[in-house]
């Protein structure tokens, strides 16, 4: 078996990088496992680096902040101060007995890309888990015809590909996330016929702890709304997509008017002619390897499951911190200054002198950046009315190919009353995906009408028995190490 | 830059250096390359980023391959399929 590192960072997004690089720079020793090929994360997916190009920040956001931390990170890398494993997921997380160490087992992200020479289990002292998070995914009548694509897959296209999934397209959801998708879009050359926003932000920029407290915030928007007037993309708020049609892709959406509360109020008279629509309701946290050792979670404002974390970032479980989207979804800056802070944690942890004034000022701006969530979350709610919309034979689970119908079933005639029965009645998150793209809409729909979604009703449908999906013979082979 | 040249059930695809099968399938107007299980439903890119694996093909006869996430490779045979 190969050394114990002192540190394992899971994940190179923005948290993680930050983490990684931070520990390692206090003299750590840093395994930095991603499922990527390439550092970055989602939020700074780039085309392959391998490829010549005069053009990789195009569409990106922070990218400086990023090419700064790749640059530490190569440093250390040829210093052999931190060893990236990348292209690989941790899919099984444990404690080693006796050992004071945690044991991460790998596998390929793509099976056919193997790198030579890396293990299949790596152990470390202590753990930094950056998961990151993907598109929060609410059903809608047609959403699983081709052409339906979560908005953070268009971007990805758009910025790790440069590939355009659609030549007329509506963005449509919740969130501030729908403005950079719809500006891609229209930059890359495809017409936005429409940005459907079902909240109604008009004010929240305007309100404490809200853009004008992230100067840089402020900034972008005014960046998107000259991008929207260049390319004259309408704006609809408090407007939602009701019903996705085609024979068999997206030919066209119908739009449907919400209320201030949320509630359906009226379909528009036309539908909208569209070969792409790019949807989100926010972002879902990954939370398999929280959940697996079995840290704290809460409910975040969002109604996302989130681990529970201290001001360094540390959860109630030994040695483990979490740091990014996994302790509350809340963006790039934040995501890098909570890894920041935790890999500055994971030093003090392993008795280095901790620069006081440069760890207070990333809890103020980890502070500052949580309070900016919440303001963020509250004006992007999920919309009172989203089942308003739904039809007994809509798709809820894309994978076993369950209905809205057979879930309100197992709730109300089966007497199934939590996400866990309604699951092993109905099936809903049994496929493929283990309920990563259907499980809040799941959880929240197996909740008896007037009680409140918990902890409790989202776990069940977070946690995962193996992280990530492994061959038999990987399973069978893996003799730990 | 040389343009990569793949075949999806035979037919020649293209791609260029460092594209996914997923992208190059995109740029080549594919949204759909397998039917599910339980309706016979087209299925192609959803989430696009190895989350929701509705876009598995058959990549040089290794089945449940995630398109999205395979690099483009010169040569690479690609097959449609049921789940």
């Amino acid at each position: 078996m190969s050394e114990t590192y002192d540190v394992a960072v899971v994940g190179a997004g923005p948290a993680g990088l930050a983490a990684a690089v931070t520990a390692a720079e206090q003299g750590l020793r840093v395994v930095l496992v991603d499922a990527g090929r390439q550092p970055g994360g989602q939020f700074w997916r780039h085309p392959d680096e391998s490829v010549p190009s005069t053009d990789e920040s195009r569409g990106q956001h922070q990218w400086r902040r990023f090419t700064g931390l790749r640059d530490r990170l190569r440093a250390l890398e040829s210093r052999g101060s931190v060893t990236r494993i990348a292209g690989h997921q941790v899919w099984f997380l444990e404690p080693v007995a006796g050992a004071g160490a945690y044991a991460l087992h790998l596998t390929p992200t793509v099976a056919s890309e193997k790198t030579p020479g890396v293990p299949a289990l790596v152990t470390a002292v202590r753990l930094v888990l950056c998961p990151g998070g993907y598109d929060r995914q609410l059903p809608i009548p047609g959403w699983d015809l081709p052409g339906v694509m979560a908005a953070g897959g268009v971007q990805a296209l758009l910025k790790g590909h440069r590939s355009l999934a659609g030549k007329r397209a509506v963005v449509a959801g919740t969130g501030p996330f729908l403005f950079p998708v719809a500006a891609g879009l229209a930059e890359a050359g495809a017409k936005v016929v429409a940005v459907c926003e079902a909240g109604s932000p008009a004010g929240w920029a305007r309100t404490p702890g809200g853009a004008v407290a992230v100067p840089s915030k402020a900034l972008e928007a005014f960046e998107y709304a000259a991008v929207f007037a260049r390319h004259r993309i309408p704006l609809r708020t408090r407007t939602v997509i009701t019903r996705i049609s085609g024979a068999d892709r997206v030919e066209s959406v119908r739009l449907g008017r919400l209320d201030s509360g949320g509630r359906l109020t009226g379909l528009a008279r036309a539908d909208l002619e569209v070969d792409l629509v790019a949807t989100g309701w926010g972002f879902t946290p990954s939370m398999e390897l929280v959940t697996a050792l079995g840290a704290a979670t809460r409910v975040d404002v969002d109604q996302s499951l989130v681990a529970v974390v201290d001001a360094w970032q540390r959860t109630d479980v030994d040695r483990v911190w979490v740091a990014g989207e996994a302790t509350g979804v809340g963006g790039a800056l934040l995501a890098v200054a909570e890894g920041e802070l935790a890999g500055f944690a994971v030093g003090r942890d392993a008795g280095r002198p901790v620069p006081d004034g440069g760890t207070r000022r990333l809890q103020r701006v980890i502070r500052r950046g949580r309070a900016f969530a919440r303001a963020m979350h509250r004006a992007h709610p999920i919309p009172a009315g989203w089942r308003d919309w739904l039809e007994p034979e809509t798709t809820l689970c894309r994978c076993e190919e369950v209905t809205v119908g057979e879930v309100c079933a197992a709730r109300d005639t089966l007497g199934a009353t939590d996400a866990r029965t309604v699951k092993l009645l109905a099936r809903p998150g049994m496929g493929w995906c283990q309920g990563r793209v259907c499980g809040f809409a799941a959880a929240a729909l197996a909740v008896p009408p007037g009680r409140d979604l918990t902890a409790a009703d989202l776990a069940p449908m977070s946690r995962r028995t193996l992280a990530a999906p492994i061959s038999l013979a990987d399973l069978a082979g893996d003799d730990h190490g | 830059m040389t343009e990569l040249d793949l075949t999806l059930d035979g037919r020649p695809i293209s791609a260029r250096p460092g594209q996914s099968v997923g992208a190059a399938l995109t740029d080549a107007g594919v949204v759909a390359w397998r039917t599910t299980r339980r309706n016979g439903r087209p299925r192609g890119l959803f989430c696009g980023i190895g989350v929701c694996f509705d876009c598995l093909v058959t990549v040089d006869g290794v089945p449940n391959q995630r398109a999205c996430l395979v690099t483009a490779r010169d040569g690479m045979k690609l097959e449609t399929g049921d789940e």
